[in-house]
Order: structure tokens, then sequence, then C-alpha cells
């Protein structure tokens, strides 16, 4: 650890983390989504059965209670849930990742430009915004899905199209109020490009917001995708999703309830866990999301 | 503007994203690969018969001709017939819908019943246990999804403990009273038959928890941030310096200005019920439009289809609307935008 | 003093914690209003008086505040009662007239939902909507509001600042209290305005013969309006005495610095601000606060400085005063 005089960036991170770490909650959210995230990288080596993750049958021990060596049990084909549920995680984290990959930078760069440019690309972004985000998600993800296949692919296109307009909204509102701040007509008075101003000024006053909005719709996303693939339009058998492995298992309940307990409190950690991150990034930064 | 000029802003709203929504699937439908007249003929049709179906589904015709019979058709009520079921979709719904819509309303209900006071008590009792345990409940209500919560309530209400019924909404042998709405709750009652209600109301305990739970909590939280954002303002203090009673501040000063922010989101989140009773639907075998709705979306059957997702638009919109009405009578200055500062 | 105190604040101190540390805000600060008297509290902003005012309500919330000393009023001590006695008291027989008209009125009811709420709380109050009304309408009257029944049926939003404030003034006069409080009425508002607000209070309170307690910062509303002064400086009292003779001799370090600051209409002098800022309520001077800005400081203001008086009703906190015969002033 150097002791010279801490470069002024390291220093504000020092304070963030300062700041956040003093709740427990944030740290708890923290804690979880690193471990989730290691988990799933490291998925083919921790888990005991990692071939059961594909098509793979074993009827002789299939339809198992929770013991030891299968601490979650096993399904009505013999496949260790343990595996599956972390290897499931795979495909929750996937969509999530996927799903925000399109949808964000589309959303904030016409965000962007409706707050900056005024006038029609204004007022045309912002309408189609606006009926975008007042059509029902579901009806329109459904509509998606009923004339393409449904698999994971346009499961993710159709969550996709549902979601850009909310970070479009939320940076149209950011970049409304910082176009008036004092360096960013410094900066147009000396002549820097629009798009200067735009990615070098603006934007990054725009990414506590946008970054926090996106920890939070991550578990919504997953939220999302494990109730279409509940539906079985999402994830298609025999890959692993927390969701398709409880509707799976919603069959056989009671007597062999661990086939959907665990997966369904697989979707509750994973979730719970980018919520209090989510929370914790909002409280730090003082946003409203 | 006036408080009618913004209603009816709001309702040329409604109207075209309704519009937007159909012609959204409309298109969507006819870039699917493949002659929908084939599809619904099956593949033992002969030319003839395909060649005749698509002249009666006009669909030689330019698309802007085929999107006015869409639309013609749609505004009738009529879907045309559905390749599942080989019924017409219209009669489909009518048979399924009520029994969805009732579900959500009754989930709707406790989310505004339970939610707002949970929410109320937390704010009040600020920083004690509880608060704690409503903030608690809360968290897990958000981050579980709805059919997680169907499972576990039916694996500790219905099985473990069996108080209450597994599965459908009305035990074998109750029989159904005579169809007026499609809504038990009305039909029994209407029907004098309080007994059938009662049943119902058995069945009808476990799906609305679990699909409400997430709303609850919703309420709950929003409730709570909005009671403390407002316990803070001035006016409230200036209230307490009348010696107005504690009660009266909570219940009628501190409500009313918290319920605007927490109502708007409460609608969006009631109209994301009808979603939801999807999942909740699959799970206790309700006799609703999740079923369909899914089978008609893996058999590509597009009039199905479309009578769902409109039903699905016509619901959202309707209750954005009410919404709006309910947030224009809560907050005056929306109504009065007009005539600020008269002198 | 002789005469009979409506209101008799005695030794009252309030502090805070926070995780900063301990801030005490009010050091022993000791006040009296007398029946039918209009009394003045002038001081800086930062120097306590609105806190003041919502330790006599018991505003103050009790884990992060603690208030020590007295506050009697009406043979009884406000300090100690608890929340249901004082609520009988509070918008009965003290009431406050608040400094920002738009904020102390609930956006979202009208202006007679909020004033029959009022009403209501009047001991001689019938239950009857119509006497109710009647009552609302006619407190409206006395506050020169024109069409007062427009006004009942009218949002807050709809009025000017000046109406809101007459609203305010209704509000807190309707219950004909012995003791009203009023927060820097006007400041909020035009002068002109103010002028017109403050002759509407006047007059109503001489009519019904209740005591007023003005806080402000404004000298030449003090001036105008009040029988006596007491001036405040970081969370005590440094000088009172009748209005008249304040104005006319000022006799506290803080008090002539206050008054030479103010610029005068006949251009005479330049006017001086004071040196310094408010004390740091976290670590305050240990003897007199007002110590480190004084221009006749000495090291016996290391001390708590002795309560001395000067004349009649005339008193003041401050060393130089004590009898010893070191640099004083007429």
């Amino acid at each position: 650890m150097s002791t010279a005089v801490a470069a002024p960036a390291a220093d504000q991170l020092r304070r963030t983390w300062y700041a956040f770490s003093r709740n427990t909650g944030s740290v708890v959210g923290l804690a979880v989504v690193v471990i989730v995230v290691l988990a799933t990288a490291l998925a083919p080596w921790i888990t005991p059965f990692p071939r059961h993750a594909r098509a793979f049958t074993d009827f002789e021990h299939a339809s198992l209670a929770p013991a030891r060596p299968h601490l979650f049990g096993t399904d009505t084909i013999g496949r260790d849930i343990l595996t599956r549920v972390v290897f499931g995680f795979r495909f929750s984290l996937l969509l999530g990742v996927v799903v925000l990959s399109a949808a964000v930078p589309t959303g904030v760069m016409l965000g962007l430009v409706a707050g900056y440019y005024r006038g029609w690309p204004e007022t045309v972004i912002m309408r189609v915004t606006d009926i975008f985000l007042s059509i029902p998600p579901l009806a329109l993800a459904l509509a998606i899905l009923a004339v393409l296949e449904p698999n994971l692919q346009n499961a993710m296109l159709a969550v996709s199209v549902m979601w850009w307009p909310w970070y479009t909204r939320l940076v149209y509102g950011l970049v409304s109020s910082l176009r008036n701040e004092a360096y960013v007509q410094a900066a147009q008075i000396v002549g820097a490009s629009p798009v200067h101003i735009l990615l070098r000024e603006i934007l990054p006053n725009c990414l506590p917001a946008v970054l926090t909005k996106m920890t939070l719709d991550m578990a919504f996303v997953i939220l999302i995708g494990s109730s279409l693939s509940f539906l079985g339009l999402g994830v298609q058998p025999p890959d692993p999703d927390l969701g398709t492995m409880v509707a799976d298992g919603a069959k056989y309940m009671p007597d062999l309830w661990w086939i959907s307990v665990f997966p369904g409190l697989g979707i509750l950690v994973i979730v719970l866990g980018f919520n209090l991150l989510g929370d914790g990034l909002r409280d730090v930064f003082g946003v409203e999301v | 503007m006036r408080y009618s000029t913004y209603l009816l802003q709001r309702m040329l709203l409604s109207v075209v994203v309704l519009l937007g929504l159909s012609a959204l699937i409309f298109l969507i439908a006819r870039v699917i690969p493949g002659d929908p007249a084939r599809i619904a003929l099956g593949p033992l049709a002969s030319r003839t018969q395909i060649a005749s179906l698509r002249t009666a589904m006009h669909l030689d015709e330019p698309l802007y001709r085929q999107y006015a019979y869409y639309l013609g058709g749609l505004l009738n009520g009529d879907f045309g017939e559905s390749l599942y079921t080989r019924r017409p979709a219209s009669a489909d719904l009518r048979e399924l819908f009520p029994s969805t819509l009732e579900l959500v309303v009754y989930a709707g209900l406790l989310m505004v019943v339970v939610g707002i006071p949970l929410g109320i008590l937390a704010a009040s009792y600020r920083d004690t246990w509880v608060d704690t345990t409503v903030r608690l409940i809360s968290l897990g209500g958000v981050v579980t999804p709805a059919f997680v919560w169907a499972i576990v309530l039916m694996l500790i209400f219905a099985y473990a403990l069996g108080v209450l019924p597994v599965a459908g909404r009305l035990s074998p042998g109750v029989v159904p009273p005579p169809v007026v709405t499609g809504m038990i709750t009305i039909d029994a009652l209407w029907g004098g038959a309080p007994s059938t209600y009662f049943d119902f109301l058995r069945h009808l305990i476990l799906p609305a928890v679990s699909l409400s739970l997430a709303g609850v909590a919703q309420a709950a939280r929003l409730t709570r941030a909005s009671m403390v954002d407002i316990a803070g303002r001035p006016f409230i203090e200036a209230a307490r310096a009348f010696g107005i009673s504690e009660a009266r501040i909570a219940l009628k000063y501190m409500l009313k200005p918290s319920l605007i922010p927490t109502v708007t989101i409460l609608g969006l989140d009631f109209a994301a019920l009808l979603g939801n009773a999807f999942l909740v639907e699959s799970v206790f075998n309700w006799p609703g439009m999740a079923r369909y709705g899914v089978e008609v979306i893996l058999h590509k059957d597009l009039n199905a289809i479309v009578a769902v997702v409109m039903v699905m638009g016509l619901f959202f919109v309707v209750i954005n609307f009410l919404i709006d009405i309910l947030v224009g009578y809560l907050d005056p200055r929306i109504r009065l935008r007009q005539m600020e500062d008269a002198a | 003093m002789a005469r009979e105190a409506l209101l008799d604040i005695r030794d009252l101190s309030v502090s805070f914690t926070g995780y900063r540390g301990v801030s005490r805000v009010l050091n022993g600060v000791n006040l009296t209003v007398g029946r039918g008297e209009k009394v003045g509290l002038v001081g800086e902003t930062g120097c306590g008086k609105s806190l003041t005012v919502r330790a006599v309500l018991g505003l103050l919330r009790k884990p992060r505040a603690r208030v020590r000393g007295e506050i009697w009023f009406a043979g009884r001590n406000l300090v100690g009662l608890s929340a249901g006695e004082l609520q009988l008291i509070r918008g009965r027989e003290i009431t406050v007239v608040f400094q920002d008209p738009m904020a102390a009125l609930n956006p979202v009811f009208t202006v007679g939902e909020q004033l029959r709420d009022v009403i209501a709380r009047s001991p001689r109050h019938q239950a009857s909507e119509r006497e109710t009304w009647a009552r609302a309408v006619a407190i409206l009257k006395e506050v020169a509001l024109p069409d007062p029944e427009r006004i009942l049926h009218a949002y807050p939003v709809q009025l000017s600042g000046g109406m809101r404030q007459r609203v305010l003034i209704a509000m807190a006069l309707v219950n004909e209290p012995a003791l009203v409080i009023a927060d820097e009425l006007g400041t909020a508002l035009d002068v002109t305005i103010q002028e017109q607000i403050l002759q509407v209070m006047r007059s109503l309170v001489d009519a019904k013969g209740i005591s007023v307690l003005l806080i402000t910062h404004n000298l030449g509303v003090v001036r105008e309006t009040t029988d006596r002064v007491y001036v405040m400086y970081a969370g005590s009292i440094a000088e009172t005495a009748p209005t008249a003779d304040l104005f006319r001799a000022p006799k506290h370090p803080y008090t002539q610095g206050l008054l030479a600051s103010v610029p005068k209409l006949t251009g005479e002098g330049v006017p001086r601000g004071i040196d310094g800022m408010i004390p740091d309520y976290l670590s305050p001077p240990p003897g007199c606060r007002f110590a480190p800005r004084c221009p006749f400081v000495q090291p016996r203001c290391q001390q708590p400085p002795p309560w001395v008086g000067v004349g009649p009703d005339h008193a003041l906190a401050c060393v130089l005063y004590d009898g010893a015969p070191t640099g004083l002033r007429s």
C-alpha cells in the first residue's frame, strides 16, 4: 500500500466504498452477487455432477430425496438438482446480461439524443417511448414470442424490446437538467463537438443512475425470465433453467417437493442479491430511479 | 390545463396505444414465414381449399386493406376462429377471462387493503421492530416470483397443514352457480347460493395471496417511503403546532399526499397482476386464460393470440386510465395547473 | 418584575445529540411575556429563535433533543407535560403563525378543511357544521380577506402569498388563544404586503387583548410593533429592554453592533457589520458566546456573563456593566 497522496479517483472510490459498507443489506447483496457469479463461472468444476446439466438420464437414481451425495435430491430422470440449480444460474445471468447489453445502450443513446437536441428528435423519440411504456409489457412479450419460436433467444429479444424505453426516459430526464450546467455551456462556448459533450461531459454524470438501475433491473429481468420459462416460453428443456425446473417439479407436488422448491429458492437468492445491491447503490449515489 | 382536458388527453393516448398494439401484432403476424391458410387447414388440405380460405381471409389483398378488415373485426369483438379450440376466439375468452379477472381483482384488493395499512404502520412506528418486520416481509415479497410463492404456500397450507384445498375453484360436488358474468363471486351471490360463495373463497385464498404478495410488498414499501417523506414536510409540523391529534395527522394529513406517488406505481403493479395471474393459474389449476394463452402461443393460433393480447392490452389501458382519474382527484395541483397564483 | 407573566421561560437549555457530538444550542434562555403584551425576540439566523418556539410548543422529538429548564404558562410547566396535555394547549391557548405560508398549508386540502379542523379544537366549539362554517367566514373577514366563501373552497396553490399569510393568521387567532407566537411574520412576502399583514395582526391582537411573541431578524418590524424586546445571540439572551429604550440606548456590544449595521434614512454614518460568525454549537466558547467577536472582550469573559440590570425593565448579560469601573459606556 503506497503511502503517497492518493489520486482523487482512488480516494473517491474509497469514500464510496465506506458509505456503501455501512449498510448491511448492501454488503450482503454484493456478497451474494459475487458468490453467484463465481459459482456460475466455476460451475463445471465445483458442482458434484456437471454432466447432469445436459441431456442425461439415470433412472436408478431418480426421484431421490435430499441426502448425500445429492444435497438437493434428484429429479424424475435422475439428474442432480444442486448441479442443475448452479448451472441454472448461468441462464439467469445470461438473460440479464444479454437483455441489458441490448436495451441499455439503445435506451441511453436515444435518451441522450432526445435530451440534448431539442425539437423534433426529442418529440419523436419521447412519443415513441411513451407509447412503448404504455403497452403492457407481458402482452408485448407474448406477442413477440407468439410469432417467433419460444426459446431463450427470442425471450431475450422480447424482454429487451420491453426494456429500453425506461432507460431513455431516465437519461432524457437527466440530460435535460444537466445540459444547463455551467461546464456544459463552457464546453459549447469553447467549440467542443456535440458528440464530445455528450460522451465526455454529460454521460459520465448519468452513469450513477444508470448503473443503479441496471443492477436493480438485473433482478427484475431474471424474475421475468424465470416467469417466462416457467410458462414454457423461455428456456427449453433439457437446458437447466430455474423457472423451467420449478414448472417441471410442480406436477409432482407434494411428494417430490424438492424438485420445485430448490430452484425456487435459487431464484429468490439471486434476485435478492441484485435487489439489495441495487438498493445499496441507490442509497450511496443518492439517485432516484 | 384543466382537468377535463387532462383526462381527454389521457383517453386519447389510450386509444393510440390500443391501435398501436393491434397494428404491432398484425404486422408481426404477417411476418411469420408460412401461409396462414395452410397452417389453419393442416397439411392434408387441397390446393383449392387453401385458395378459398385465402380469399375468405383476404390474404391476397393489399396490406392496408387487410388491416382494415382486421380492425373492423376487432371493433366488433370478432377475433376470428381459434385454431386450437375450433371456436370463435371471443367465445373462448368470454368463458375464460372472467375467472382470471376475478382472481386479479381479489389480489388487487389485498394489495390495497393489506399493503397500504402495513406501510402506514411501518412509517408510524419507524425504526422500531414493527418497521423492521414489515420491511423484511416486503423485501421477501418483492424478490420472489409469484409462482414460487404459489408453490411454497401450496406446500404449507394445502399439503402440510391440509387446511385449504389444493386446486380448482370449487370443491368436487359443489354445483357451480348459473352463469351470469362468469365470476363466481357475482354469480353465486346473485343466484342466492352463499355456501357456494364460501367454498369458492376457500379455494381463492391461496392463489389470490400468492398473486398479491409482490404487490402487497411493493405497496407497503411505497406507502412507507412516501409517508416518511411527507412526515418531514413543514405543513405536518404546522398541523401538529395547531394541536391536531397524531391520529388525524397520520390518517388524513399525511396519508392523502402520500398516496399520490404510491397510487401511480401501484396502478402499474395492479395491471401487471394480469401477467402474473398466468403463473399462479398454472400452479393451482385455476380455470382461467393462462393455459389457453400459453397453448395458443405454442400452436401459433394467431386469432386466439390476438384476442388474448388485445384483452390484456385493454385491461392495462383501462386500469391506467382509472389511475389517472384517481390521481387527478387526490392531487388538486394536477387539476388546477392553469390557475397558479391568482393575484 | 412585579407583573404576573403569561409566559415565563426560565433557564431553557436545549441540546441535540448527533453522531458528530452534542450540539448545545440553547444555553439558558430567560424570557417572559405578560398578558396583553407584544414582545419581540430579535436575533440573526441561527441564534436559536425558532428552536425556542418549538421548545415552547413541545415539538422537539425526545430521543434526539434534550430540553432542560422550565417553561411556565398559565401556571403550568410545559416542560415535562405529556403529549396529550401539550396537544390540548397547542392550537387553543398558544398558537403559531408560520413564516412560509405555502409550506405551512397542506397542498391537497382546501383552506376550509384545514381551518375547520383548527376551529374544531376550540373548547367552546359546537358540533354544528353551520356554526363552524360561520366562524370560519367571520375570521376570514377579520383578517380583511375579500370573498371568504370562495377562499374557503380554494386550495392553497390558488391563493397569493399575502392571502395565504392572512389565512395562517386567521387559523392562529380563530380560537382566541392567550398567546400567539409569530415566527418571522411576512418575511417571505413583499415589503408592502408585509406591512399590511403586520397591521392586520396588530389590530386584531389589540382588539382581543392577545399576547404576542414576535420572532424576527428585522429590527424595523420590532421597533414598530413591540412593547418590549429581547435580543438573542447564539442561544441565550444578550439584552432586554422596552423597545424605545433599546433603540435609543443599546448597551450590550452585540446590540450596538446590530443597530450600527442597519443603514439609516438620515444618511449619517456608514453601516458597519460585526466581524466573525456565530459559534459552532458543537464546541461553543466557555463563557460569553459573543466574546470571540466582541470589541470589548476581556479575560473575565471566559466565565459565564452576569445578568445585570441597568434600568427599568432593562437588563443585559455582560461583564462591562457589572459595577466594576472598566470601560463603561452610557
